[in-house]
């Protein structure tokens, strides 16, 4: 039985948005899952508005078109908002994972909380985190883990697995530990039934 | 020549392949029963075709060196269409003729095969007329060069696209007639101030070995295609050879056409190393540009009644200037 | 061993486990991972005897690969799009001499407009150079066909190109089993031409064939790829025997056998059309799918025999032919010579427009209504074309359709795919 879930990642070209997506797709594929993870093409650049995609299945997946209606969505990289179209077919009762550290009413997201089921939809300082563990703003691994948190669709030592295979050594275990941290976080918000 | 020669120079001279005054180790290749006739008789080339007989002292002078170990990659020209009358072929060397400007990345693959096979003992030849080294060929003549192929590249030059009907190439010189550089009104036929210098530019990439030679002087040409073959990485000779049927010149000429563009300064016999000129063919009797352009109908239309003294000046100029730059 | 991997770093892994000696590599994208990959694998000594040579242009990758194959050595290249064209003289000398090189097409669209994204163009481009062409549908089956070319190549002496979607699949993450060192060894044997530039046995190849003797060669050229028709499913009989899986041939089948609708496509696409037909079946709808594997040679038994119990054929494809429509369906149409079905065209994913599961879903749905016209092209902006068709109707200095366009279009960022 198919338990398809697609994610979409939003961010800008060196900010790791393909390799998040990437990361996903190992993590899912260490947990016994089918996954996919592909970029949203174009000329290397950075600075630039970039998207990858994400799709979890049980069962194997045939189709390769971009994803259409996201179920989850990271945004890596808010100065984005109001000026990309990030929430184009943005499932109702999707999640909402975005890097930064004011919550969704100062980013003037109050009529999406509206649409949406709020207790999904979270904003973490994930570019706070990852310069605490890593010395760099690069928010892309804790992401991975506030979004284990938040969807429960993977669980935190996949996704820190796929990140040490990925990078070695340092690098490796500071991205790991953003993970972390980010996932208790985001667990926390979870728990406490906050919205923003 | 051996340094105990007493013979004097002009009565043996190079024009006297396989002379008998010779010891027979200063022979030519080509002066030896057991040459491997790399291009044998039975092809259709012109009467009076330099290229065919550069061609002949060139393969058979670097399958000597390599002890019959040579495959050589050709472009497409005359010396390939007269060499390979289907279902004739004159070449007794492995030979492949793949298309007009990739003579020089053909040879490259060859090279890279050898190499994976581990066979250095095989060597590899690239070559082509002028069209298809100057112009076409060019892009792949500048990345074998760059990547310092094994490969020795010879350029045939006659100075035209001979096998399509005598156009105009990167090599034709000024002033010279050709089909589509026809001396009408005010042209001087091909214009000054274009053209390549694929010797200079081979230089410029620093491979191992660059040299000029005529198929006036095969002891000359012959000792460049050894020294080139006993070196590794890649080489370049440019050889020069008159056409008679696009040059306009009699058949019987060829020869001295080959030797007159020495001496008049107008082609430079030199070889160079890494880069750098190391010898000059000095010239032995210095002679006018006319005498050279006149035997040849491409440059009929600077003589006469209607003649362009100033321009036969101007290849004077051209000749002088090569005579002092080389030192020739 | 099943790896999550990128679909270029899996196919660069096949390609070096079938040991090639010459591997000729000139960047233009999408295909710049896999020969970064071999070139990684390549120095990090994972291939003895493996001469990678950087050449300056796709001219020479082939003139290269032509060079090495013919002194006996298996060769290897990549390329998409503009180089494809920028080979296409000794394209057509590869297969006319009879040299089994392989090379991995990343499908990619060919200006102008310069356009870096996915569509059939350029493959199509090159359909009667003599080559053979094989079309992955997933990432996995991109790998097992480069590791079948080889062998497909070397029995027939003709060169065959894996295509495969540029971006859609290259760049694609999933999950792949990279076959073994040793299960290739096992699969492949050496490379042992039919014909060699060998000192010790001199020959001359490429000579010029005038009119008493051109058609005949030429003709043997089209017998090896009637050959060929035998030789693809042969190997991929072959490879499912070592391997364990299907992969390949020359066409393949989708809930085919009882359809009054088949949707005729090559390459990634057929993923989601067969998620839309298995949707569509759910509703009752009769609609089956058939896979071409092989293009050239095309193959015209397999079709009709696909066909021939149906009402109506669709056929999906990648590509223009500006002038006439489609290319596929010209070559599907040459199999149902006689037989009576309604066949319609659709031209999709044009310079990698994506083809979604719904626009699909509309299509397949006007098809088995008989609603199509014979030529469609989907989700294309008509007001767009009109507005830049009247300009130019209004006369005067109307300028670059593209740039046009892309004014109106306005700023390509605040689109969503």
């Amino acid at each position: 039985m198919s338990d398809r879930f697609e994610i979409r990642i939003h961010g800008r070209g060196g900010q790791g948005v393909v390799t998040a997506a990437e990361l996903l797709s190992v993590a899912a594929f260490g947990e016994g899952r089918h996954a996919q993870a592909f970029p949203s093409f174009g000329s290397e650049r950075t600075g630039a508005p970039v998207v990858s995609f994400c799709r979890i299945d049980s069962v194997p997946i045939r189709t390769h078109e971009p994803v259409a209606t996201p179920d989850a969505l990271i945004v890596q990289d808010p100065t984005l908002l109001h000026q990309v179209d990030l929430f184009a077919g943005f499932a109702a009762d999707g999640y909402l994972l975005l890097n930064s550290g004011r919550d969704l009413g100062q980013l003037g997201l109050e009529d999406l909380c509206e649409r949406h089921r709020p207790e999904r939809l979270l904003a973490v300082p994930a570019g706070e985190i990852a310069r605490r563990r890593l010395g760099k703003p690069l928010p892309n691994a804790a992401l991975l883990g506030g979004f284990a948190a938040l969807t429960g669709r993977l669980r935190l030592d996949s996704v820190q697995e796929a990140i040490h295979e990925r990078f070695p050594g340092r690098a490796g275990e500071g991205n790991a530990a953003a993970a972390a941290d980010c996932f208790e976080l985001v667990a926390k918000r979870v728990g406490e039934g906050a919205n923003a | 020549m051996s340094a105990g020669q007493r013979i004097r120079y002009y009565q043996v001279g190079t024009n006297a392949v396989g002379n008998r005054l010779l010891d027979p180790e200063e022979r030519t290749v080509q002066a030896r029963t057991d040459r491997s006739n790399a291009i044998t008789s039975g092809h259709r080339a012109c009467r009076g075709c330099g290229e065919a007989l550069g061609a002949r002292y060139v393969l058979d002078a670097a399958m000597r060196a390599s002890e019959g170990k040579l495959v050589a990659a050709n472009a497409t020209g005359c010396l390939e269409v007269f060499s390979t009358p289907f279902p004739e072929s004159s070449w007794q060397l492995p030979w492949i003729h793949s298309v007009f400007g990739n003579a020089p990345a053909v040879a490259s693959g060859i090279a890279a095969a050898q190499r994976a096979k581990g066979r250095e003992d095989v060597r590899v030849i690239g070559q082509g007329g002028d069209g298809g080294t100057v112009d076409i060929g060019f892009g792949c003549l500048s990345g074998m060069f760059e990547r310092n192929d094994d490969v020795l590249y010879v350029c045939y030059d006659n100075e035209a696209y001979m096998n399509t009907g005598v156009q105009r190439s990167g090599a034709t010189p000024p002033a010279a007639r050709t089909a589509n550089t026809k001396p009408i009104g005010d042209h001087p036929g091909n214009q000054f101030g274009q053209g390549k210098d694929v010797p200079r530019i081979a230089m410029a990439h620093g491979i191992p070995y660059v040299a000029t030679g005529t198929v006036a002087e095969p002891h000359d040409l012959e000792r460049k295609v050894e020294t080139a073959m006993g070196m590794r990485g890649a080489r370049y000779l440019h050889v020069f050879v008159p056409c008679p049927l696009g040059w306009g010149s009699a058949s019987q000429d060829t020869i001295k056409l080959a030797r007159l563009v020495k001496e008049t300064g107008l082609f430079p016999v030199f070889e160079a190393v890494d880069g750098e000129v190391t010898e000059v063919s000095k010239i032995r009797r210095r002679t006018p540009v006319e005498e050279y352009l006149k035997p040849q109908r491409r440059y009929a239309h600077l003589f006469g009644e209607h003649g362009h003294p100033e321009i036969v000046e101007r290849l004077q100029a051209m000749a002088d200037r090569n005579i002092e730059e080389y030192g020739l | 061993m099943l790896r999550q991997m990128e679909g270029s770093a899996a196919v660069a892994e096949a390609v070096v486990a079938c040991r090639p000696e010459v591997v000729c590599a000139y960047p233009i994208s999408p295909q710049t991972h896999i020969v970064e990959g071999i070139s990684d694998l390549v120095r990090a000594g994972e291939l003895e005897r493996c001469e990678y040579v950087t050449v300056e242009s796709e001219f020479a990758a082939m003139s290269v690969c032509i060079g090495a194959s013919a002194a006996g050595a298996r060769a290897y290249t990549a390329t998409a799009s503009q180089g494809l064209l920028f080979m296409a003289e000794a394209l057509y000398n590869a297969a006319g001499l009879g040299l089994p090189i392989v090379m991995t097409l990343a499908n990619r669209a060919i200006g102008p407009p310069i356009n870096i994204w996915n569509d059939h163009s350029d493959s199509m481009s090159q359909r009667d150079s003599g080559w053979i062409q094989l079309y992955a549908e997933t990432n996995q089956e991109a790998v097992d066909l480069h590791v079948q070319a080889f062998k497909i190549a070397e029995r027939l002496s003709l060169p065959v190109m894996v295509c495969m979607d540029g971006f859609v699949l290259t760049h694609a993450f999933e999950q792949i089993d990279v076959p073994e060192r040793a299960a290739v060894d096992a699969f492949l044997p050496p490379f042992e031409p039919a014909q060699a530039l060998d000192p010790a046995d001199p020959m001359t190849i490429g000579a010029m064939v005038g009119p008493e003797a051109f058609a005949e060669v030429k003709y043997l050229a089209h017998a090896k790829q009637m050959q060929a028709l035998d030789t693809i499913p042969e190997v991929a009989a072959e490879f499912e025997a070592a391997f364990g899986r299907p992969s390949g041939g020359l066409a393949r089948g989708y809930r085919i056998e009882d359809a009054e609708t088949v949707v005729v496509a090559l390459g990634s696409v057929l993923g989601t059309i067969e998620d839309t037909i298995d949707a569509m079946r759910e509703d009752g709808v009769a609609i089956g799918a058939l896979a071409l594997k092989s293009f050239r040679p095309f193959p015209l038994e397999e079709v009709r025999a696909a066909l021939q119990g149906a009402k109506r054929v669709l056929v999906l494809e990648k590509a223009l032919a500006v002038g006439v429509g489609g290319i596929v369906a010209a070559n599907v149409r040459m199999a149902l010579s006689g037989l009576s079905l309604h066949g319609y065209t659709a031209i999709a994913g044009l310079g990698g427009r994506p083809i979604t599961g719904p626009s699909l879903r509309g299509l397949f749905d006007d098809a088995v209504a008989d609603r199509l016209e014979p030529l469609t092209f989907l989700d294309m902006d008509w007001e767009r074309v009109e507005a830049e068709l009247k300009r130019l109707a209004a006369g005067g200095r109307s300028g670059a359709h593209a740039e046009n366009i892309l004014r109106e279009v306005g700023v390509v960022a605040g689109r969503s795919h």
